[in-house]
């Protein structure tokens, strides 16, 4: 057999035996299995699942109002009384587009995340190109959220630049499967998205702390703006956080699902948006196969029969599949595993 | 309850999916395989284009002086016949109005209410070679016209028809025992009939009075590259249901073999011009050779099945459908590269149309065009984000100015003498105003990087589909053989299935193979 063919049969068989999940298949036998076309307006659309959330009572930044045509501009300022900092966002943008966050009002002039200080003019502006499909797939009209601002913890501020962390968890069957924290960059232009630059941190489901960093696909140890070591980050109230995931199961009945969280210092865990076709890069920032994580949640659902555990069982059911050192297994050894876990179910 | 149901569900529900998709498949691949084998079988469609065929491409050329009055042009039109078979025809004649008939002579005629100074007026028509030659079927004979000679010539006629029969067994003989007489200029009583007939008119009467039906037709030597041509009078033998030409001017010794095509097909005036003076008719003729395939459609034109089938269409929308099934091929190629090869394109079906872009402006003017006008389409767009317009408009005013672009490159390239530089149609135009809007949505949806990655990934997978589309083979077999399609869209759906690892993969996830030593701290 020739060298080269030789050389990428080997790499495909070490990436399936590391339980990588490939495009192909996410998309046949994950997205296109377990997530119902009909559910995805739930999560493309982020008014809808924001009314959602309200309904599960999952905590999500606070809804000051909604801006739907032109004319209900004029009532901004009804919407954004009481409140000393608010944001704008599209309801079905994607990538942080058209997001506008207003730190302060005083007199009627708006201070940006930047810091400078813009007219209510500005706002206006920005609002009317945003319902008109500015910032929106596609072009199409959109409808803007006024929410409250997030007081972003600031425990974590050394390990990101400018803008907001979140962390993505990526939700399979109910159960958090695998997790990263997302850390902006100068290159990512304050933007927490892998694809343009962004830290990927991945975090252990277990118990919050990070696992391996990421940049582009590849490994980082230190934040390039900061310096902070990144293998020091450790998520608090962890588990809160996994149950919150966990219960966007319920919320979409999407059973592939990227659930984006964001830490509030007062308030916690909020949910920040739902995506029914998160991407494959949190493997990258784990060091190991969506896969294999999946598999140990088929076995384990097999095991249970037809029992069904609640959000905060299934977080802590998989805090405890997924417990230290899960990471080093092997597909074969996942196997042996699943079967010990078998024989100490029938126990 | 809820874990269970949703995945046993699932599972199911994806292999039973495969097996469908299975199944489906076999049956498109296994009808397209049929169908491809009836039209070998059953209409000699060959496997390989290794077959070529002749064709004949003649022109007609009317000319005459109009008086200023009403003018109407009529000319008689060939028609398909043993040896030949029409295939397109063209007329250019600007200004008249046409209208072709087609009873017991094909005619065209052409009309204009008032017309002055010289006129010309073109008809073209393509004839391809038919060996075969029984597909067509045979004209009626004439009716046998009574011949009365003049006393003077009653001998020599007498004489010469006695000599002729008595050598001959049949029709078609007496008519060769005939024209060699004739030809032989010098025979006392040949001369004395040439004083007042001419040697068709001469050997018909001759024929007519052996009782044989015959005629005079017109029609051209075919002879490549000739111009300035004029019809030839032939005698047209018929005996029972079939017919034969005599040229009673070349000796049968010295016979030239230059093909004979007849113009008319009864007897009947060729040219009649009302309205005009000085008319001439005068043909010009070119031979060309090309795959034996388009023949086809022409032999077996009575085959009910192929009747339905594209191949019955005119020539010139058989031409467009040439294209049309060459994209299929494309999509294919950019299924492949996309679920095979992970590489990322503008949309799905934007690479193949760039193609056919590269197919009609070849590849390398091609690529340049392309890269030179999407470059400068997507710098427009850069100064156009200033003015902080709404999508729609900045993306109708960035095709505006690529408009005025690509009108701005062909001046530049026609004054600098690169005369293969831009040609522009229409069709590659529009794909490349769609291409940068595209292109002009991606950078607002996901920035510049994402721009470079997805064009040069479309570029790329156009240049692998243009070549896969131009590969003469394959351009014979999809046009050729229309099952193929089904094959090519059961090749599609078992891509579509298909959950392996995309090659490009294999270097993403590498990181992911070394785990053991690549675990921070």
């Amino acid at each position: 057999m020739p060298g080269p063919i030789k050389l990428l049969l080997q790499r495909w068989r070490a990436l399936r035996a590391a339980g990588v999940l490939g495009m192909n298949e996410r998309n046949i036998s994950y997205i296109g299995a377990y997530n119902d076309r009909s559910l995805f307006p739930l999560v493309d659309d982020k008014l809808k699942t924001k009314v959602l959330a309200q309904k599960y009572r999952i905590s999500t930044p606070q809804l000051l109002g909604v801006i739907r045509t032109q004319g209900d501009i004029a009532q901004l300022e009804s919407q954004i009384r009481g409140a000393e900092g608010f944001v704008i966002k599209p309801a079905k943008g994607s990538g942080g587009k058209g997001i506008l966050v207003i730190l302060k009002q005083e007199d009627g002039r708006f201070q940006k995340s930047s810091g400078d200080w813009v007219e209510r003019l500005y706002v206006e502006r920005h609002l009317s190109n945003l319902l008109s499909g500015l910032y929106s797939l596609g072009g199409n009209p959109d409808v803007a959220l006024i929410e409250g601002l997030i007081r972003f913890d600031p425990s974590y501020s050394h390990y990101t630049f400018e803008g907001v962390p979140d962390i993505r968890v990526i939700v399979y069957r109910g159960y958090p499967v695998m997790a990263m924290m997302r850390l902006s960059t100068r290159s990512s232009n304050g933007k927490a998205n892998l694809h343009q630059g962004a830290i990927g941190v991945g975090i252990s489901i277990a118990d919050g702390q990070a696992v391996k960093a990421i940049q582009h696909d590849r490994p980082v140890t230190h934040h390039p703006d900061t310096g902070q070591l990144l293998s020091e980050l450790r998520i608090s109230g962890w588990t809160q956080l996994l149950v919150l995931a966990a219960r966007s199961y319920e919320m979409t009945g999407l059973g592939y699902l990227g659930v984006d969280l964001v830490l509030d210092q007062f308030k916690g865990p909020q949910l920040l948006e739902l995506n029914a076709r998160p991407g494959l890069a949190i493997q990258m920032a784990n060091g190991t196969g969506l896969s294999l994580r999946t598999r140990i949640i088929d076995e384990y659902l097999l095991q249970l029969d037809h029992e069904t555990e609640t959000a905060m069982e299934r977080a802590a059911s998989a805090q405890r599949l997924f417990a230290a050192g899960s990471e080093l297994f092997t597909a074969t050894e996942t196997e042996t595993r699943c079967k010990d876990m078998a024989a100490l179910a029938t126990k | 309850m809820l874990q269970k149901t949703p995945h046993l569900r699932v599972t199911v529900v994806v292999m039973y999916a495969n097996k469908r998709l299975f199944w489906t498949a076999l049956i498109l691949i296994l009808i397209g395989a049929a169908h491809s084998y009836y039209r070998y079988a059953v209409h000699h469609v060959p496997f390989l284009p290794g077959t070529y065929s002749e064709f004949w491409d003649v022109e007609a050329k009317v000319e005459f002086v109009a008086r200023g009055t009403p003018v109407s042009v009529r000319l008689t039109l060939p028609r398909s016949q043993p040896g030949f078979l029409l295939g397109a025809e063209h007329t250019a004649s600007s200004g008249y109005g046409l209208h072709i008939s087609d009873q017991d002579s094909r005619m065209a005629e052409w009309t204009i209410r008032e017309v002055d100074g010289p006129q010309v007026l073109y008809y073209r028509a393509q004839f391809q070679v038919d060996d075969a030659g029984d597909s067509v079927r045979v004209g009626q004979p004439p009716r046998i016209q009574p011949v009365i000679w003049s006393p003077a010539l009653e001998t020599a006629a007498h004489q010469l028809l006695t000599e002729a029969w008595r050598e001959s067994a049949d029709p078609f003989s007496l008519a060769r025992a005939l024209q060699q007489r004739l030809s032989s200029r010098n025979h006392q009583h040949v001369q004395l009939l040439l004083s007042e007939y001419s040697l068709a008119e001469v050997m018909v009467m001759l024929l007519n009075q052996a009782d044989v039906p015959s005629r005079v037709l017109h029609g051209l030597s075919l002879e490549d590259g000739r111009r300035q041509q004029t019809l030839q009078p032939i005698v047209q033998v018929f005996s029972g249901d079939h017919w034969q030409l005599f040229d009673p001017a070349t000796d049968l010794g010295q016979r030239e073999t230059h093909p004979f095509l007849l113009w008319q097909q009864s007897a009947m005036p060729i040219l009649e011009v009302v309205g005009g003076y000085d008319s001439r008719l005068t043909f010009s003729m070119l031979s060309t050779r090309e795959p034996a395939s388009s023949s086809v459609h022409a032999l077996a034109i009575s085959d009910a099945v192929l009747n339905l089938s594209i191949h019955s269409l005119p020539i010139s929308e058989q031409a467009i459908f040439k294209i049309i099934l060459l994209l299929p091929l494309g999509a294919l190629v950019v299924v492949m590269l996309r679920v095979l090869i992970g590489l990322k394109t503008a949309g799905t079906f934007m690479p193949v149309l760039i193609a056919m872009a590269f197919l009609e402006m070849t590849l390398l003017t091609g690529i340049l065009t392309f890269l030179l006008v999407v470059g400068a389409g997507l710098v427009l767009r850069q100064f156009l984000a200033y003015l902080n317009l709404l999508l729609v408009a900045r993306v109708s005013a960035v095709i505006v100015c690529v408009i005025g672009l690509i009108s701005l490159f062909s001046v530049l390239s026609f004054h600098l003498g690169i005369s293969d530089g831009m040609k522009m149609s229409l069709f590659p135009m529009v794909i490349l105003a769609w291409t940068i809007e595209r292109m002009s949505i991606l950078w607002e949806e996901e920035g510049p990087r994402d721009v470079m990655v997805q064009g040069f990934g479309s570029l790329l997978t156009a240049i692998l589909a243009y070549f896969v589309m131009q590969f003469p083979w394959m351009r014979y077999w999809m046009f050729n053989f229309l099952g193929l399609q089904l094959v090519v869209l059961a090749l599609i759906m078992m891509f579509g299935s298909y959950t392996g690892y995309r090659l490009l993969e294999l270097w993403r996830f590498k990181p992911l193979m070394e785990r053991s030593d690549a675990r921070s701290d």
